[in-house]
C-alpha cells in the first residue's frame, strides 16, 4: 500500500546528544501494518561512508518505536534501541579493515536518520524515501574545555569539566597504535572527570630524539594533573586499554610518584618484565613474535605472544601489592591479548596476597579486544599500524560478534563510570 | 578522615531544543544541606538573566529540580523548568528588557549553578560549588535556513530535513517590527516549512502602507517553493501578525490558508487595507491609554468597548479555515478575550464557528511566546518614534504555564489540520 509521503513523522530525541546517551527514534502517522527500513547514514572524517538498516513492520496505531518494537531483519534483529548506531559498517565496495575513530572531538559526529517505504536490503538511493532527520552526536558536553598540554615535554590534551571545578582527574591511555587519541578523555570529561588523553608511544619527544619515553613521562603526566589548580590531586585515577593497560598496573604499583584513587584495565595483561623500561617491555614482545598466528582471512592472532602466563614473578606485575581499587574489563573473545587468561592470573594473585577485595573483573564472552564507549560500529578486525620503525601494516584481528561486543561495551562503560564516580567523587579511602 | 568528592551539577539532555523540557540534578552534597540551584544567561545583547530556587539536598546528598520543592527564589513549588521561565533581567539591568533571539543558528547557552545555602542575590560575586553549561536551541540538526528576497518580501525561510514536500507556515510577528526567525526555525524544527516575514518597521514610514497584497506575495513564495506542499500552508501571527492573518482568511480571494494559529489578535478592519489603516484605528482612542503606577502604557482600553459596526470589524464570517485564537486574560496590551468572544458571535451568526477553537488562560498577558521563555510584562516599544514601555500584562507563573500549554496545543492544531492523513479538521 503506497503511503502518502507528507503524513509521515520522523523524530529521534535527543537530536543533539553525547555519544554515549541512548536516543528514542520514533515514526508516526503511518498506515497500520505498513512496512518501513530505517536506514542510518553517516560520513566519517576520513571521507568513508558508513551504513545500518532495519526492517520494521507498523502497528495498529501506525507507530513505530524503535526502543519497543523489534527490527525483523537488517544489520541487527529483535528491539535494540541503540542499533542503529553500533550496527554500522562500511558500505558495500568500501575498503577492508576499517575502524571509526573521531579525531576532532570538538565537532559532533553527524548521522542521518531516514524512513524508507517497504524492507529494503539495498539500493536505498532508488526508493522511496519518506522522512529524515539529521542527528548530533557529541564526545564534549557543552561547557568542556580542551586544553593541549606541552609541559614536561608531554604530548597531551587535558579536557576539563564544565564549571568551577576542582575536580578528580584522570590519565587516559591507548594502546600500541600510539597516536594522541582524545575522544575517550573528552567524554570522560562530560562526566565531570578532568581527563588527559597521552600520547606516550609517538609523542613529539620520540619523534625528535628517536627514543621511547620510560617511567618518568608517566610520572610528569601525572604531575601534571595533580598540580592543575583545577584538579583534586588527591582523586586522580588512570584508565588504560592494551598496552596502556601495561603501564596502568605498572605505575599503579611500582611508581613512587602516581598514588592512584583507582584505575580500570581495559583488554590488557599484567604480563611484563618488571624493572625494565617501557622499550623494554615492548622488545619482551616482539622477541615472542613467533607465536604470532594468521586466521583463515590472514588476519593477525598476537594473542600468544603473552601465553602461557608466565609463573616467574619478574615477569608479571606484583598484583598483590596493589593498594587501590582496580576495574579490570575483558572480552573473552580477545584474539589480541590473552586478556581473559590475565585477569584470572591477577585474580589469583590477589586472592593470594590477600587484597583481591579490590578488584572487580567484568568478562565479556563472545567480546573481543577493543572494548571502547558505547554504540559505536563495532570492528572485528581492522587495518593496525605499529609504531615499530619502520613501521609495518598488518590487518590486526580483535575478536568478538557483533551483537555481543557491542552489549559489552554499553555495560562495561556503564559499569566504569560507576566504579570511577564511587572512587574518585565518593568518599576516601586509603589503601587495603 | 573521610570525606565526599565535589558536588556535581548535571542537566539532561545537556543540549536540546527550547521547548524541551530538562531535568537539573545535583549530587554529592552532604545530606540535608540547603542549597541555591541558579541559572545565569547572558543575551545577546550582553544583558544579564537569572533565576533561583531554593532547595534542601535529601539523605543521599541529591537535589532533583524535577522531582523537588523550591521553598524560595525566582520560583516556588515543583517546578522543572522554573530555572528557565522565572528568569529576569538581574538587579540593575536597563528597565523594559524583552530576550529576543536574533542569531538561532547557535544556541543560548545558560549556566546552571549550584551555590550553599539560600542566597538571594549577589551570585556574581561569589563562587558557586558546581556549575554545568547548557544549549537551547531554536533550530534543530538539518535544518535550513534560507534568506528570503524577492517580488518585494523580505523574510528568512527555514525548511525542515528531509525529502518533503512539507506543509508551510507563513509567521508574522506584531507592531515592533523587524524580522524575528526564532519562532520559525523551532517550527521548521517541528516539520513545517516556515517563513519568519518582515513586515513592518518602526523607524521606516512606507511600512505603514503595506497592503494586504504583500502578505499574499510572501504567502504564496511559502505555497509556490518546491520543498513545500502548496495545499498545506497556513498562518501563525501575534499581535499585529494575528491581525495579518485574520485578514487574509476572511479577506483574501488570492491566497486559501490551511489553517491558522493566532496569538493575543484581534479582529480590527483597516480601512484602506494598509498596516498603518490598523495603526490609525488603533489610535483613533490614543486618549483611552493610562498608565499604571510605573508609568508603563495600558493600551486595551483603546479596543474597547468592541465595535458593533461591522465595517470597523474582519467579517471573520467570511473564515473558511480552521482558525486557533490563544490569548491571556490578562493582557493589557488588547483585549483580546472580548475580542475572541465578538469573533465567535460573528461566526455563530455566520454557521462556521465550527471552525473556531479559543484558548484563554487566566492571568497570562500579551507576549505568549513559546515554552519556558521568560515572562515579559512591560518592555520598551517605539511608539511613534518615541521609545515608551508599554505594559503586557500577565503573572509570571500562570503566563508561564499558558506558554507552556498552548505551545503543545498549537502543535497538536498544526498536526492535525496539516500532517494528518484524514484532512485538515476543525476542532482539535
Amino acid at each position: 500500500m503506497d503511503m502518502k509521503q507528507h503524513c509521515v513523522k520522523l523524530s529521534v530525541q535527543p537530536s543533539r546528544g553525547l555519544v554515549d546517551e541512548k536516543f528514542t527514534v520514533l515514526v508516526q502517522n503511518l498506515l497500520p501494518g505498513f512496512q518501513l527500513t530505517f536506514h542510518a547514514l553517516h560520513q566519517c572524517e576520513d571521507g568513508h561512508s558508513w551504513e545500518a538498516f532495519a526492517h520494521y513492520t507498523a502497528d495498529t496505531t501506525g507507530t513505530v518505536n524503535v526502543s519497543q518494537d523489534p527490527s525483523l531483519d537488517g544489520t541487527y534483529s529483535g528491539v535494540e534501541p541503540m542499533g542503529l548506531l553500533w550496527s554500522l559498517r562500511p558500505v558495500p565496495g568500501s575498503k577492508s579493515g576499517l575502524r571509526m575513530r573521531k579525531k576532532n572531538v570538538q565537532t559532533p559526529m553527524v548521522v542521518t536518520i531516514s524512513v524508507y517505504q517497504g524492507h529494503q536490503m539495498e539500493g536505498f538511493l532508488d526508493r522511496v524515501l519518506l522522512a529524515s532527520v539529521v542527528v548530533e552526536r557529541w564526545y564534549m558536553a557543552p561547557g568542556v574545555r580542551r586544553v593541549p598540554i606541552t609541559d614536561g615535554k608531554l604530548t597531551a590534551t587535558l579536557f576539563l569539566p564544565s564549571g568551577p571545578g576542582p575536580f578528580p582527574g584522570l590519565l587516559d591511555l591507548w594502546g600500541n597504535g600510539g597516536k594522541l587519541v582524545e575522544y575517550r578523555a573528552a567524554l570522560l570529561a562530560s562526566h565531570g572527570i578532568a581527563s588527559m588523553a597521552l600520547d606516550y608511544l609517538t609523542p613529539q619527544i620520540t619523534k625528535e630524539t628517536g627514543k621511547i619515553v620510560d617511567n618518568d613521562y608517566f610520572e610528569t603526566a601525572y604531575r601534571v594533573l595533580e598540580q592543575h589548580p583545577q584538579i583534586l590531586g588527591s582523586r586522580i585515577a588512570m584508565l588504560g586499554l592494551s598496552f596502556g593497560t601495561s603501564v596502568t598496573l605498572r605505575m599503579a604499583v611500582y611508581s613512587q610518584v602516581v598514588k592512584l584513587s583507582c584505575a580500570v584495565c581495559i583488554s590488557g595483561s599484567h604480563v611484563q618484565p618488571i624493572g625494565g623500561s617501557v622499550e623494554e617491555i615492548l622488545a619482551y614482545f616482539k622477541k615472542n613474535a613467533d607465536k604470532t598466528r594468521f586466521d583463515e582471512n590472514k588476519q593477525v592472532i598476537w594473542r600468544d605472544l603473552l601465553l602461557p602466563i608466565p609463573t616467574d614473578p619478574s615477569l608479571k606485575v606484583d598484583m598483590g601489592r596493589l593498594q587501590c581499587p582496580l576495574m579490570l574489563v575483558v572480552g573473552e573473545d580477545d584474539q589480541n591479548w590473552p586478556s581473559y587468561e590475565s585477569a584470572m592470573d591477577m585474580k589469583e594473585m590477589m586472592e593470594r596476597a590477600g587484597n583481591s577485595h579490590l578488584l572487580t573483573v567484568l568478562s565479556y564472552k563472545n567480546a573481543g579486544h577493543l572494548i571502547e564507549p558505547p554504540f559505536m560500529p563495532f570492528a572485528r578486525a581492522s587495518t593496525f599500524k605499529t609504531v615499530t620503525n619502520p613501521p609495518t601494516k598488518v590487518m590486526a584481528l580483535w575478536g568478538g560478534e557483533l551483537v555481543a561486543h557491542s552489549r559489552a561495551q554499553e555495560d562495561a562503560w556503564r559499569k566504569t563510570l560507576v566504579f570511577l564516580r564511587e572512587n574518585l567523587y565518593g568518599s576516601m579511602k586509603h589503601g587495603a | 578522615m573521610s570525606h565526599t568528592g565535589p558536588p556535581v551539577v548535571s542537566v539532561h539532555p545537556s543540549r536540546a531544543m527550547v521547548d524541551e523540557a530538562f531535568k537539573v540534578q545535583v549530587e554529592n552534597l552532604p545530606p540535608g544541606s540547603p542549597v541555591t540551584l541558579h541559572s545565569l544567561h547572558q543575551s545577546e545583547d550582553k544583558d544579564y538573566w537569572e533565576a533561583f530556587g531554593h532547595y534542601v539536598s535529601d539523605h543521599r546528598g541529591t537535589v532533583s529540580v524535577a522531582d523537588d520543592l523550591s521553598c524560595g527564589g525566582t520560583y516556588t513549588g515543583k517546578e522543572a523548568m522554573g530555572l528557565l521561565w522565572s528568569m529576569r533581567p538581574v538587579p540593575g539591568s536597563r528597565e523594559g528588557l524583552r530576550l529576543r533571539k536574533l542569531n538561532v543558528c547557535i544556541p543560548q547557552l545558560v549556566n546552571i549553578s549550584v551555590y550553599s545555602g539560600h542566597v538571594g542575590g549577589g551570585f556574581r560575586e561569589q563562587d558557586p560549588l558546581a556549575s554545568a553549561l547548557t544549549e537551547r536551541w531554536y533550530m534543530a540538526p538539518g535544518v535550513r535556513r534560507i534568506d528570503i528576497k524577492e517580488k518585494g518580501v523580505r523574510g528568512t525561510l527555514f525548511i525542515p530535513h528531509g525529502p518533503g514536500p512539507f506543509p508551510g507556515l507563513l509567521d508574522m510577528w506584531g507592531g515592533g517590527g523587524g524580522l524575528l526567525e526564532y519562532r520559525a526555525a523551532l517550527l521548521a524544527s517541528h516539520g513545517y516549512a516556515s517563513m519568519a516575514l518582515e513586515y513592518f518597521n518602526p523607524a521606516e514610514v512606507n511600512t505603514a502602507e503595506l497592503e494586504l497584497n504583500y502578505f499574499e506575495t510572501a504567502f504564496n513564495i511559502v505555497r509556490d517553493h518546491p520543498q513545500v506542499m502548496s495545499d498545506r500552508v497556513g498562518l501563525f501571527g501575534l499581535s499585529l501578525g494575528s491581525i495579518v492573518s485574520i485578514s487574509l482568511a476572511a479577506l483574501s480571494s488570492v491566497v486559501k490558508p490551511c489553517c491558522c494559529v493566532c496569538i493575543s489578535g484581534n479582529h480590527t478592519h483597516a480601512r484602506g487595507g494598509t498596516i498603518g489603516g490598523v495603526f490609525n484605528e488603533f489610535f483613533k482612542n490614543l486618549h483611552k491609554v493610562r498608565m499604571d503606577e510605573n508609568k508603563y502604557e495600558i493600551w486595551r482600553g483603546m479596543g474597547l468597548p468592541i465595535p458593533d459596526d461591522i465595517s470597523q470589524k474582519v467579517d471573520v464570517g467570511k473564515i473558511s479555515c480552521p482558525i486557533l485564537l490563544v490569548n491571556g486574560d490578562d493582557d493589557q496590551n488588547w483585549p483580546t478575550v472580548e475580542c475572541a468572544e465578538d469573533m465567535a458571535q460573528m461566526m455563530r451568526a455566520a454557521g462556521n464557528e465550527h471552525l473556531l477553537t479559543r484558548l484563554e488562560y487566566p492571568d497570562a498577558g500579551h507576549l505568549i511566546e513559546p515554552p519556558y521563555s521568560p515572562h515579559f510584562r512591560a518592555t520598551k516599544f517605539i511608539k511613534d518614534g518615541q521609545k515608551v514601555i508599554l505594559l503586557w500584562g500577565g503573572t509570571t507563573k500562570p503566563h508561564s504555564d499558558a506558554q507552556e500549554d498552548s505551545w503543545k496545543k498549537i502543535l497538536a492544531f498544526l498536526q492535525q489540520n496539516m500532517y494528518s492523513s484524514s484532512g485538515p479538521r476543525a476542532k482539535l
